[in-house]
């Protein structure tokens, strides 16, 4: 789809410096995220990863306190230049750390967003909400009962719930932001494979506090520090040793942090 | 300070050292004690005082068809006294729907405007004022409908009294408005943040948020805020006695006058013979009222519990 776009980069940051009042969350962070990979970040917490992916889908609006300098390009558009950010926000999937089941049924959970879209043929959401729930490996376990409320789903089953709503909307970039805090390992490694099918057709950006998720799913990897992006490189060079900051190994060894 | 000239007297019964600040605790918490139950002693004693005023005639002489179904009130008749209250609730009823009528969409727009939209400053302000408007006193409120509105309604439907449903309907609909906002806006914080960040990322709009996600998560204490917006509107006399006309009839158009439960409780009693059919009269229609608006607060308590518990 952004084949004509000048920019080969999906996402494209530069000199990204995220404020919230007097303390810095990001500072000066650029780097390019090409389309179909799976971009993984990494680094302790506090080390800014959400605030950066609350800039590029422009969450940065729901909070009065957060402030953006530098910029932020999607298909090599400037996102601050988006003016319906809600168009914006449909094509980026967002997977939280904690699922966020809406007291909603599991059907209209997944229907949700193809009805914001202005969807009503019954048929057609019916299969997106099959699609979607077959692609984050959770079909099988819900088809029986859909109406129930997907907030009284398990932990693991309401995580890939999420995923499914992120993916009902056919997001050209999914941001998962340490999506397995919650998740017990063997749903965690479903939901690994599901993630390595789905970069066929989409941008993953992986934001985890596992070193090793990163080592497994993600093609290249960005390691955050305070604020600061020490360093992208491919995974598995960097996991080779092949590092040009000393500090990137220390963390990936699990010497700190 | 007693407590240490105390402490050194006898180091074998310090266990058992009754000293002043002991009897001082135990005071203070016999005194919160009875704080804490008074309301219950409160509401049991007026259930029961009420009650007994209105017993005797309840059982002997109440013949409840009439009580319910005539609307004929005619309590100081000497052949033939009746006591039929169809009229009153009606006219009640038909009150209380104008006002839910009324307060019900401004109420819930002001709460999502507050709850929702509003920011910083104006949000500060919206609720100072909301809260002042619940502090009128219904007197206060009375006096508008008949000096205010009831020339207004003459004038702008052409009708011969502004004394009516409508004019109460309006005035009860403004009293509840400040209580249901109040409690809706509650309803609407009680939602967690979280369900409206991961709305947003989907790419729905703030109203689209508040549409397809806050108030379907927030309908159950929506509906106790109306519940107890009713309680208000039903239980209220001294705005309804000005402003409703006053006026024995059951009501077919909202220009109308009516006669609420409450307010013929108001007018009446001052004047009747303790102990005589019609004090017991008015005392069952006391029960009733009791009765009803107990219901429909015990209803919306009930339905608040149910989101706690979620």
């Amino acid at each position: 789809m952004s084949s004509t776009t000048l920019s080969v980069s999906k996402i494209s940051v530069r000199n990204l410096t995220i404020r919230y009042g007097s303390f810095t969350a990001l500072s000066d962070v650029s780097l390019e995220i090409p389309p179909n990979q799976v971009f993984g970040i990494i680094g302790p917490a506090n080390s800014g990863k959400t605030s950066f992916l609350n800039a590029i889908n422009r969450m940065d609006m729901m909070r009065s306190n957060m402030q953006v300098t530098g910029s932020v390009h999607f298909n090599g558009v400037d996102v601050r230049s988006w003016r319906n950010v809600y168009a914006l926000r449909s094509k980026i999937g967002v997977v939280f750390p904690l699922p966020v089941g809406l007291p909603l049924s599991i059907y209209d959970n997944v229907a949700l967003s193809p009805r914001l879209r202005g969807l009503t043929d019954k048929t057609q959401i019916d299969e997106i909400v099959e699609r979607s729930l077959r692609r984050a490996a959770l079909w099988d376990e819900v088809k029986d009962r859909l109406t129930s409320l997907g907030s009284l789903l398990s932990g693991g089953q309401q995580q890939r719930l999420t995923i499914a709503r992120a993916l009902s909307q056919d997001p050209e970039v999914l941001m998962l932001d340490e999506f397995s805090i919650a998740v017990d390992p063997v749903t965690t490694m479903r939901i690994e494979d599901v993630l390595k099918e789905l970069k066929q057709q989409m941008t993953v950006i992986l934001v985890t506090n596992l070193v090793q998720q990163a080592n497994r799913l993600a093609d290249q990897t960005a390691f955050f520090l305070d604020g600061r992006c020490v360093e992208v490189g491919e995974t598995r060079a960097l996991f080779d040793g092949q590092v040009r900051d000393q500090r990137t190994n220390d963390y990936i060894e699990g010497r700190f942090g | 300070m007693a407590s240490q000239l105390s402490s050194q007297t006898d180091n074998a019964s310090a266990g058992d050292l009754r000293n002043q600040d002991w009897y001082l605790d135990k005071f203070f918490q016999s005194i919160m004690f009875l704080c804490g139950i008074s309301a219950i002693l409160f509401v049991l004693g007026i259930f029961i005082f009420v009650f007994k005023e209105g017993s005797g005639f309840i059982i002997h002489q109440l013949d409840w068809a009439e009580f319910f179904l005539s609307p004929k009130w005619r309590p100081t008749s000497a052949t033939q006294a009746t006591y039929g209250t169809f009229a009153m609730v009606a006219g009640t009823a038909a009150v209380t729907v104008i006002s839910m009528a009324i307060a019900l969409p401004f109420s819930f727009g002001a709460a999502i405007f507050i709850a929702e939209f509003a920011r910083g400053k104006t949000r500060e302000w919206l609720k100072v004022i909301i809260e002042m408007l619940a502090a009128i006193p219904s007197v206060v409120w009375g006096f508008i409908g008949l000096m205010i509105m009831n020339p207004l309604i003459i004038d702008t439907f052409d009708v011969p009294i502004g004394l009516n449903v409508l004019n109460s309907g309006i005035i009860l609909g403004l009293m509840a408005a400040p209580i249901i906002t109040s409690i809706a806006e509650d309803a609407f914080k009680a939602v967690p943040d979280t369900y409206r960040e991961a709305a947003e990322a989907l790419g729905a709009t703030k109203w689209q948020v508040v549409y397809k996600v806050i108030l379907p998560a927030a309908k159950n204490g929506l509906l106790s805020a109306a519940l107890l917006g009713i309680g208000r509107a039903f239980g209220e006399t001294m705005a309804v006695l000005m402003a409703s006309g006053h006026a024995l009839t059951v009501p077919t158009s909202v220009f109308d006058s009516i006669r609420a439960l409450t307010a013929t409780i108001a007018a009446e009693l001052g004047e009747t013979p303790v102990g005589s059919d019609h004090y017991q009269a008015l005392f069952a229609i006391g029960i009733f009222l009791f009765s009803i608006t107990f219901v429909i607060n015990m209803t919306a308590d009930f339905i608040v519990r149910g989101i706690k518990n979620q």
